[in-house]
């Protein structure tokens, strides 16, 4: 046994309204420059659609991921080392930035400076490759809510096998919303791609992060990733993927994606897992076991033999702590109601999805309906309007049954608490039916529904005893990501002392700007207190 | 070196020398303080229907004209007889193969320049540099086809192995035969000397990226771990990083 921490995430597609708070926030703190313009290290995808880049899922147009040869051994998708090397000069697999979508900005100038004269001026549309002018044709999130998807949506690799049964008519159509990030998986076929050795998962956190310094622009880690969640940045010529906000992580806090999640439908915590099953797990042969076999990967925090072995290996005793209050291990391996997306591309990924409930596609039986009774709550289950193919399609490589199992006890969490709240007596057997206590089940209500700050989001601080060696990076003359083009852009950020919410609430977030008037820094503010210096004094607008 | 002119020493030795002190200083340089520069720049990105035949025509070819160059200039013509090849035997060989990595090359290099030229998403990236390399390795390919070609392959033949080789050969001995160069074809001079500039410009252009073809892939475990302990960091004043403007400002 080998025990490894892996920070990971769970999204309760529940909540997600769609908003892209999350993608707006992220593009902001991370690829906000020039190169990265088509670049979302986060973003939201309307499913059914065929996604960003364009059919990102279809493997079998991308090659990304892992597939095993006849023997039954893991290898890429694309192909050995030796025919990487050889295909070094064009790489078959590479989306071409059309399909992401040209990013543009406008020619807001010209609104400016035309001349008087009875027509509105317009913007027209410029693109950021070339600085002329261009017609949108594509973009991160041109299918937002349906949009073409009378068009397109039915080429949505998800719908394999279920071409016939599906009808995107009006009154049967069906969507949800898929935020995705990196997948940071315990076997990153990115990492596995990179023929520079410059990408890496990091030992401590599992985070998976692109060496700049080393990547020598090759450009395999792009096509190898299955979920297309490494970008090239066309001005550097460099790899770049979601960073996991790790000096965020670092500090305790959560992502920034998380951290503004309006809908709060993200979880964030460590999850520990046997580093020498990895391989075993990510070969299991039938692809509908996959999703079990990466189960089975994952240690038991309260268990005292993994506690002596995490000790030995190294895992610091705060963190250790902060596994067995990790929402992720209570969502995805306690009560298996989180399931990995995509699991049949072998690459094990740690970002982890809660599966939407959505209204009964049937109007009439849903007038029947009585929540109170398993019979009936289960049979609805299967008439959702979201079809379970299609989940089991997304997160369990096909098998229906998982999805049905864990939509079965989110409708009886919702039971059980509608019963309670209008005081009707539920089946005694309805927690049993779905394998649950009606303990785990009340557990499970307080993480989905109450969803405290403090328990949806449990990071430990990155060890200062380690810090020393990150202090040398401090001392720097710079910081490392304020560079041009890099993400600090040159700014001074935030002092990272103060970085920390609940600590002296206003009191150290005080700083001077470029024109040496005092200021308050928001981003270290907790909330509580007061806020001096936040609005300049009145009276004296310039 | 005696009986030749100042010019021609300057010409044929200094320059040499020049262009390799440059290439490796340059390069040391390079890594030292650019690291993050230091990539390929690819633009398969930006387009992949012209690349995808261009950049394996270029880069295959370039091998198989290096590979003629290390048999025809670095290999001494003494070698390959002992081994017992004959000259005609030798000579058809090389014009063979060199017009086969000619005709590659060529190939590629309109493309690609092509492509640099013409698509304006890929226009947009091109650097300076990228336009000096690009010019000078036209030179080189233009004038290094044209006596494989016309000369040794339809025409009658020169042994540049008994004066060209002589002199490159005598550079890395410290005893260049100058008069052997001097007196060569003007094509073969032209050739030389594009190909001199080339290497001193190698170290600030994206042709370092040759250096990290990588070969250790084959034999490297596909899963990297790293400690988030920091490494030394790197040394002030590479944050001064440049790049070019692309398109319109974002």
């Amino acid at each position: 046994m080998r025990v490894m921490a892996q920070m990971s995430m769970v999204m309760n597609l529940d909540k997600c309204i769609g908003c892209h708070t999350c993608t707006v926030t992220c593009k902001q703190v991370w690829t906000n420059r020039p190169g990265t313009e088509y670049v979302y290290f986060n973003n939201v995808e309307t499913k059914p659609g065929i996604g960003y880049p364009k059919r990102y899922e279809d493997q079998e147009q991308w090659h990304g991921g892992w597939t095993l040869d006849g023997k039954g051994r893991l290898q890429l998708k694309a192909g050995g080392r030796l025919k990487k090397l050889l295909s070094i000069f064009y790489n078959p697999d590479l989306p071409s930035i059309d399909d992401y979508g040209d990013p543009w900005t406008y020619n807001y100038q010209k609104l400016i400076d035309a001349p008087l004269g009875s027509p509105n001026p317009s913007a027209h549309s410029l693109s950021a490759l070339t600085g002329k002018g261009m017609n949108m044709q594509w973009g991160g999130n041109w299918e937002d809510d349906l949009a073409g998807a009378p068009e397109r949506a039915m080429e949505d690799p998800n719908f394999r096998g279920m071409q016939d049964k599906v009808k995107l008519d009006f009154e049967q159509v069906f969507m949800f919303y898929l935020p995705r990030i990196c997948e940071h998986c315990l076997n990153p076929s990115c990492v596995s791609s990179c023929p520079s050795g410059a990408m890496y998962k990091r030992e401590e956190d599992g985070i998976v992060l692109v060496d700049q310094d080393r990547c020598r622009g090759w450009r395999f880690c792009v096509s190898g990733c299955p979920y297309k969640k490494v970008y090239f940045n066309h001005r550097t010529g460099k790899a770049e993927k979601c960073t996991f906000c790790f000096p965020r992580i670092e500090a305790g806090q959560p992502t920034i994606c998380s951290e503004t999640c309006v809908g709060r439908l993200r979880y964030l915590g460590l999850v520990l897992y046997d580093a020498d099953k990895v391989l075993e797990a990510a070969s299991t042969e039938d692809e509908k076991d996959l999703y079990e076999a990466q189960l089975s990967v994952f240690l038991d925090p309260f268990d005292p033999e993994v506690q002596a072995a995490a000790e030995r290996d190294g895992i610091p005793t705060d963190w250790m702590d902060a596994a067995r209050r990790s929402p992720v291990y209570e969502l995805a391996v306690r009560h298996k109601v989180a399931l990995p997306l995509h699991p049949e591309y072998r690459t094990l990924p740690m970002v982890w999805y809660i599966p939407p409930l959505s209204p009964v596609s049937d109007v009439v039986q849903a007038a029947g309906y009585d929540d109170v009774d398993p019979d009936t709550v289960f049979h609805t289950i299967d008439d959702l309007r979201i079809p379970l193919e299609y989940l089991a399609n997304l997160f369990t490589a096909g098998k229906v049954d998982t999805v049905r199992t864990v939509l079965r006890k989110l409708a009886v969490v919702r039971s059980i608490q509608r019963a309670t709240q209008l005081g009707l007596e539920p089946k005694d057997n309805l927690p049993e039916t779905v394998g649950a206590s009606l303990d785990d089940l009340d557990d499970l209500y307080r993480l989905l529904a109450i969803a405290k700050y403090e328990d949806r989001y449990v990071v430990p601080m990155a060890h200062v005893e380690d810090a020393g060696a990150l202090a040398a990076q401090h001392e720097q003359l710079f910081c490392s990501l304020d560079t041009e083009g890099g993400p600090g852009m040159g700014g001074t950020g935030p002092d990272v002392e103060s970085f920390h919410p609940g600590s002296a609430p206003g009191g150290s977030h005080q700083f001077r700007d470029d024109g040496g008037r005092q200021r308050f820094n928001l981003f270290g503010w907790n909330g509580e207190g007061s806020t001096p210096n936040l609005f300049p004094d009145g009276g004296q607008r310039p | 070196m005696s009986g030749s002119s100042v010019g021609e020493i300057m010409w044929w030795v200094a320059l040499p020398y020049l262009a390799i002190a440059i290439f490796i200083v340059g390069h040391i340089w390079r890594w030292r303080y650019d690291q993050f520069g230091w990539t390929s720049r690819s633009t398969q990105l930006q387009e992949r229907k012209l690349l995808k035949w261009g950049a394996p025509l270029f880069h295959y070819g370039t091998f198989a004209a290096i590979g003629g160059h290390v048999i025809g200039v670095l290999i001494p013509e003494s070698f390959t007889r002992w081994l017992g090849i004959p000259e005609n035997v030798y000579r058809w060989f090389s014009a063979a193969a060199g017009t086969v990595a000619a005709v590659l090359v060529i190939g590629g290099i309109v493309v690609l320049a092509g492509r640099r030229l013409l698509v304006p998403r890929v226009r947009a990236t091109t650097d300076q540099v990228d336009k000096v390399v690009l010019l000078l390795l036209l030179i080189v390919v233009l004038t290094g086809i044209a006596p494989t070609i016309g000369v040794n392959l339809f025409g009658h033949g020169y042994d540049y192995r008994t004066t060209v080789a002589l002199w490159f050969r005598g550079l890395f001995v410290g005893q260049p035969n100058v008069q052997a160069m001097a007196t060569a074809p003007l094509i073969y001079q032209i050739h030389a000397t594009a190909a001199w500039v080339i290497w001193g410009f190698w170290p600030f252009s994206r042709l370092v990226h040759a250096w990290s073809y990588p070969l250790w892939y084959l034999w490297r475990p596909y899963v990297v771990y790293r400690s988030r302990t920091a490494t030394a960091p790197s040394e002030p004043g590479t944050g001064g990083r440049k790049w070019r403007k692309i398109g319109s400002p974002y």
